[in-house]
């Protein structure tokens, strides 16, 4: 199998090209990923780009992404692959109806357990390809443990076994990214298979490199201060921090309202584009608006 | 898959490096981190990946095939700085005047700090001579943190923690100890007073609260940096000396669900704060799939006769009731004296926070008096808060506010006893240590004929139960179970079969 990466700054260069700001770890992952020719465990609070990191590697690669969305109650025919019932019918009845037919009952049956009646799924679909592919599961937290089970054969040995047709192996190593929101925690058997990554909010340096580059028009400084807002926001105890996207939309907000430079009032008045809970707004509107005490200590 | 030969030429893993790689795996199980032999192997396989000079990627390379959870990432990254710490000559206690100018002085500068005990000043350290005078060295610092240049901190960190930590060699002194002597000799809070000053005073006068709030946060943020500088600087130092398993077991700390309640740090308690948030959410979906999927309900005989008629009358397909598994109502009544009174928190916080899962929950807390607190929790979304008011608003002291289990549970027997019903789940969390006071055990019996069962939560280690005034077991004759619950673990899957 022949490396898609040269290095680990490569592929951060090649991100950046796309527009998505990794940093070492994520890079060094998606490097590694590469190399064994092992699947990728994202997992992170919602809104740091665990998806976003899928397409863009999808999109240096100029690969076909294809994307499983994982819900409660997905099952084999959703994820892997099905059989076009309806079709056989229809083929075995062509058959009983052109009566020169001398098929046997089982060279019928190999003919209705071919390829031709096979409906791929996702998981299939991306070991199948021709071309280069990149697969993304996405929130795989959601499936039941039982389901779970279901991917570890295409993780580890990037296969699918299928009674009537045997096994079916991957032409090339496809690369592989799993999200997860953590809402429970995983099976040891998958998380084994994969390597793990964790993306936290960025810190933040990262986190205005991210504003200047996806929100067009901004200036440095209120790049700088939309950054420096979002820190002391997260730091403060709330039910939900905001999230990258939340920040970009309200640099989005403050560029769009012509602000130059953020001050209490309009930073109030826009904390609910970053904030979702009303106790959320209040608390953080308090905090940013009374002098902190160690200043009042000391002055 | 031929990964292994097509890679580009990996360099051999040298013999030492596998050593230490091995002595690492170790040392992360021993911290508690599960690490698998395929785990194992992968990481093995990554590294040959990584030019190894690349500190930061051989870092990241085996975090990834070796953490799988997010909370294991701390106690990984302090057995990765043990043992792949910077090492060399300059980190030698016993060395230090064998290299860096100025070290004779510095020497000599330890012996007078020993003399002169614990009360040395800034000033006595670095008496002059060809090495930096503390004025120099104070002016660095806050060039340090002004640019928050990541060098010059680092070299402060350096020169502070030579010149003030007084580290010897072999002396069995842990990390922190020296930490608090180098803190205490930078005066930090004085430099951030003048940083914040000189901020002001490029503004031009008065600063906006939410600029002053700003600025202080960056600050913050980079006092924090230069602590974690010193720290490194050390443990580097600390390593030196001491070698790496040595090291390892002194600063081994628990897994945040391990942390045991009682004993838990300021630092731990803000740690576990925040582990209790996503541990709760999680635990909320997962009971919510449990009441949903979980049981089945009892056979739905018309239902099965009915669909039986499309097979000829043979009931060949069974049909059953859909589930509706009745919540529990659960009464909580906690000790908050101050011995638990962190224990008590957590486990308000964790039911109220899955309380959407239980028809109803009423909280009481004692100390030697007993009050109820759920209208703190009603109607508020800020469960920290409610929890903050019950600490303080709640009347809980009768006599002397030392706990009086006795007396608390005649009040609770009075007052609630009638609203105890056969639906009620009654939970006790406290070390039922009673100062001798008399135990009225015969309220929990009677409690217990009344609800539907009753469970005693105990902080304290099994071992220590029943030792001294503890008498859970007088009291837990009487319950349905008496359960040790020490940490964030424990309370977890205590709440899981709960509910």
């Amino acid at each position: 199998m022949a490396s898609r990466f040269e290095s680990v700054p490569v592929v951060r260069e090649a991100l950046g090209k796309v527009d998505y700001l990794a940093d070492e770890g994520i890079a060094g992952v998606v490097y590694l990923a590469d190399r064994l020719g092992k699947p990728v465990l994202v997992e992170g609070p919602a809104g740091t780009g665990k998806t976003q990191l899928a397409k863009s590697v999808a999109d240096i690669l100029g690969a076909r992404l294809i994307r499983l969305q994982c819900y409660e109650g997905l099952d084999e025919a959703k994820a892997l692959y099905e059989w076009n019932y309806k079709k056989q019918l229809l083929r075995i009845q062509a058959e009983r109806n052109s009566k020169e037919s001398g098929q046997s009952w089982d060279e019928m049956s190999d003919d209705i357990f071919s390829n031709e009646f096979l409906m791929t799924r996702p998981l299939l679909e991306a070991i199948r390809a021709d071309d280069p592919v990149v697969l993304l599961i996405d929130e795989v937290d959601r499936v039941e443990i039982e389901t779970e089970a279901l991917l570890l054969e295409i993780l580890s040995d990037y296969q699918v076994s299928i009674p009537e047709l045997g096994t079916i192996t991957a032409k090339q190593i496809p690369l592989v990214f799993l999200t997860s929101n953590n809402t429970r925690e995983l099976s040891e058997a998958l998380k084994r298979r994969c390597l793990f990554l964790h993306i936290d909010y960025p810190d933040i340096d990262r986190e205005r490199q991210i504003v200047l580059t996806k929100v067009p028009d901004i200036s440095e400084h209120l790049a700088d201060q939309v950054a420096r807002i979002v820190r002391t926001i997260r730091n403060l105890e709330l039910k939900k921090a905001p999230s990258v996207s939340e920040t970009l939309d309200w640099a989005n907000t403050l560029v769009l309202l012509g602000v130059q430079n953020i001050t209490e009032a309009e930073a109030v008045d826009t904390l609910h584009i970053l904030l979702k809970y009303q106790t959320d707004i209040a608390k953080a509107a308090k905090e940013l608006t009374s002098t902190p005490s160690k200043f009042q200590k000391t002055s | 898959m031929t990964v292994i030969d097509d890679g580009p030429a990996p360099a051999g893993l040298g013999q030492p490096i596998l050593e230490l790689l091995n002595g690492f795996v170790i040392e992360l199980r021993n911290a508690g981190i599960p690490v698998s032999l395929t785990e194992n192997l992968d990481a093995m396989l990554a590294v040959k990946h990584i030019p190894l000079e690349d500190r930061e990627a051989f870092k990241y390379a085996l975090a990834a095939t070796m953490v799988k959870n997010q909370s294991h990432w701390k106690a990984f990254e302090t057995v990765f700085e043990i043992y792949f710490s910077i090492r060399g000559s300059e980190y030698d206690l016993k060395n230090q005047g064998d290299n860096a100018e100025g070290d004779d002085q510095e020497n000599q500068d330890e012996g007078d700090g020993e003399g002169e005990g614990e009360g040395e000043g800034p000033g006595s350290g670095g008496g002059g001579g060809r090495q930096m005078t503390p004025e120099e060295l104070a002016q660095m610092l806050y060039n340090a943190l002004m640019t928050g240049d990541q060098g010059l901190m680092r070299m402060v960190a350096k020169v502070s923690v030579r010149r003030f930590a007084g580290m010897e060699p072999g002396r069995p002194v842990g990390g922190t100890y020296y930490l608090y002597r180098t803190l205490r000799n930078l005066d930090l809070d004085g430099v951030m007073a003048k940083l914040m000053e000189q901020a002001s005073e490029q503004v031009g006068g008065e600063m906006t609260p939410l600029e002053q709030r700003l600025a202080n946060d960056e600050y913050e943020s980079r006092v924090e940096q230069l602590r974690k500088e010193i720290e490194a600087e050390i443990r580097r130092r600390l390593v030196a000396d001491r070698g790496v398993e040595a090291m390892a077991k002194t600063l081994r700390k628990p897994l945040p669900e391990d942390v045991d309640f009682m004993h838990a740090s300021r630092e731990e308690m803000v740690k576990l704060r925040r582990a209790i948030y996503p541990l709760t959410r999680k635990l909320a979906v997962r009971l919510q799939r449990k009441r949903l999927h979980g049981r089945r309900g009892a056979l739905d005989f018309r239902n099965t006769v009915r669909h039986s008629l499309s097979y000829g009358g043979v009931p060949a397909e069974p049909k059953f009731r859909r589930p509706r598994p009745k919540k529990p109502e659960i009464m909580i009544v906690a000790d908050i004296s101050g011995s638990v009174a962190a224990f008590a928190r957590f486990t308000l916080h964790l039911v109220y926070a899955i309380s959407g899962q239980f028809s109803k929950v009423r909280a009481f807390v004692f100390i030697d008096g007993l009050d109820e607190v759920t209208k703190f929790f009603e109607g508020t979304e800020d469960i920290v808060e409610a929890v903050h008011r019950v600490n303080t608003e709640a009347d809980v002291v009768w006599v002397d506010g030392h706990s009086d289990y006795g007396h608390a549970f005649e009040v609770f027997w009075e007052r609630y006893g009638k609203e105890i019903t056969p639906r009620t789940t009654v939970l006790i969390l406290g070390d039922a240590r009673n100062n001798y006071h008399s135990s009225q055990s015969w309220i929990i019996k009677e409690i217990r004929s009344k609800a539907r069962s009753v469970f005693w939560l105990n902080p304290e280690p099994r071992s220590y139960w029943d030792t001294g005034d503890s008498i859970v077991g007088e009291y837990g004759q009487y319950c349905n179970g008496t359960f040790e619950c020490r940490n964030l673990r424990q309370l977890e899957g205590f709440v899981d079969n709960l509910a």
